[in-house]
C-alpha cells in the first residue's frame, strides 16, 4: 500500500512541477493522472495489482474528498449576491443542458463509430 | 460550559481530530441515505455530507478556517485520487482508444456548448462582464476554473463556488436529464457527466459503473486541457 501511495505522490510532485516550471494551464493532478496513465500503459497489464487496489479503494470515495471544499462553498454563498439569479440559472440550466447535450453528441457519434458496445 | 467541558472543547477545536472525524461520519451518513435510495442521483453523498457539517458549524459557531485545518487532509487526498484515476483509464483502455474520433468531436462541441451555454444564460439575465467571465470556465476543474476566470478578468473566488455547484447539480441530476434524453449508453452518460461536472460528475459515475467512470474521467481531464487552451483565446477574439 505504501509503494501505490508513493507512486501516486509522485506523479502528482512530477505533475506539478513540469506544470509549474513550464507555466503549463494545467494542474498538477491532471498532468500526474496522464503520467501514470502512461507508466501504466507501458508496463502492461496485471503488473502493479497493490496500486490498482489503493486506486479503486481511493476512487470509491472520491465524493468523500470534495466535502470540505462544498462545505466552503456552502458557507460562502454570499459571494452569489453580486448576482445571484443569472449565477443560479447558469450553474442548473446550464449544466444540465450541457450534460444533455454533450450525452446525445457523444451517443449518436459513439453509435455510427464506435462500434456497437450500447452497454 | 463548566470548566472542564470548556477545556475538552478548546482541544477538540484546536485538533484536527474532530474536523476529521465528522467530516468523515457525515460522509457515511451522506453514503447510508444513498443507499437507501437505491443509489438514486438526487441523494448526492457530497450534497448531504456537505449540508450536515455546515449545519453542524453554524449551530457549533466554529469557523470553516478552524473546521479546514482537520478537513484539509481529505481535501489534500483530492491531488493523489485525481492520479489515481489513470488507473480505471488504462484498464478500460480498449473501450476508450476505439471511441477515440467520437469522444474528440463530442469534446469539442460539449466543451464549446457547456462554456457557451454558462456565459449565454449570463448574459440574457443581465450578468456584468466579470460574471460572465467567472461563468465561463464553470464545467472544468476548480483550480483550472480559478486559473482561467483569472485570466480573462472573472472573480477566482466566485469562480470555486460556481463550479462546486455546477459539479453537485450536474450529479445529482444530470443523470435524470440522461435518462430523459434516451442517452443509454454507459459511454456516452459517463463522457457527458465528466464534461460538465468535473470531478464531484466522475465520482457519482465511477459509483454506478466503471465504463461510465472511465468516460468520466477521460472527459473531466480533456475538457480542463480544451477549455484551458481555447477560452482565453477565444475570449480575447470575442471580446478585444
Amino acid at each position: 500500500m505504501i509503494t501505490a501511495l508513493t507512486a501516486l505522490l509522485a506523479c502528482q510532485l512530477a505533475g506539478e512541477v513540469v506544470a509549474r516550471s513550464l507555466g503549463l494551464p494545467l494542474p498538477g493532478p491532471v498532468l500526474g493522472m496522464i503520467l501514470l496513465a502512461a507508466v501504466l500503459f507501458v508496463r502492461g497489464p496485471g503488473r502493479d495489482q497493490d496500486l490498482a487496489v489503493v486506486a479503486d479503494h481511493l476512487l470509491r470515495h472520491l465524493g468523500l474528498l470534495f466535502v470540505p471544499a462544498a462545505v466552503g462553498v456552502m458557507l460562502h454563498l454570499d459571494l452569489l449576491a453580486r448576482a445571484a439569479g443569472p449565477i443560479a440559472l447558469a450553474v442548473l440550466a446550464g449544466t444540465l443542458a450541457a450534460i444533455g447535450f454533450t450525452g446525445l453528441v457523444a451517443a449518436r457519434l459513439l453509435r455510427s463509430r464506435g462500434g456497437p458496445d450500447a452497454s | 460550559m463548566r470548566p472542564e467541558l470548556a477545556e475538552l472543547w478548546v482541544y477538540l477545536s484546536a485538533s484536527p481530530l474532530a474536523a476529521l472525524t465528522v467530516t468523515l461520519a457525515a460522509w457515511l451518513v451522506g453514503v447510508r441515505v444513498n443507499a437507501a435510495a437505491r443509489g438514486h442521483a438526487l441523494a448526492n453523498p457530497v450534497l448531504i455530507a456537505a449540508m450536515l457539517l455546515v449545519g453542524l458549524l453554524v449551530v457549533s459557531g466554529v469557523e470553516y478556517q478552524t473546521y479546514f485545518e482537520g478537513a484539509q487532509f481529505v481535501h489534500f487526498l483530492l491531488g493523489p485520487a485525481t492520479v489515481a484515476l489513470a488507473v480505471p483509464l488504462v484498464r478500460q483502455w480498449q473501450r476508450l482508444r476505439a471511441s477515440g474520433p467520437a469522444l474528440v468531436a463530442a469534446l469539442v462541441a460539449g466543451s464549446a456548448f457547456a462554456a457557451g451555454s454558462a456565459v449565454a444564460i449570463g448574459w440574457a439575465l443581465g450578468a456584468d462582464q466579470a460574471v460572465l467571465a467567472t461563468l465561463a470556465p464553470k464545467a472544468t476543474t476548480t483550480p483550472v476554473a480559478m486559473g482561467i476566470a483569472e485570466q480573462i478578468g472573472g472573480i477566482p473566488s466566485l469562480a470555486a463556488v460556481v463550479v462546486i455547484l455546477s459539479g453537485i447539480a450536474g450529479a445529482s441530476l444530470g443523470p435524470a436529464v440522461l435518462t430523459l434524453l434516451r442517452v443509454r449508453d454507459w459511454r456516452a452518460r459517463g463522457f457527458a457527466v465528466g464534461l460538465a461536472a468535473h470531478g464531484i460528475g466522475t465520482a457519482r459515475a465511477l459509483s454506478v459503473n466503471e465504463t461510465a467512470g472511465a468516460f468520466a474521467a477521460l472527459a473531466m481531464g480533456l475538457n480542463a486541457l480544451a477549455t484551458a487552451l481555447l477560452l482565453p483565446l477565444v475570449w480575447a477574439l470575442a471580446t478585444g
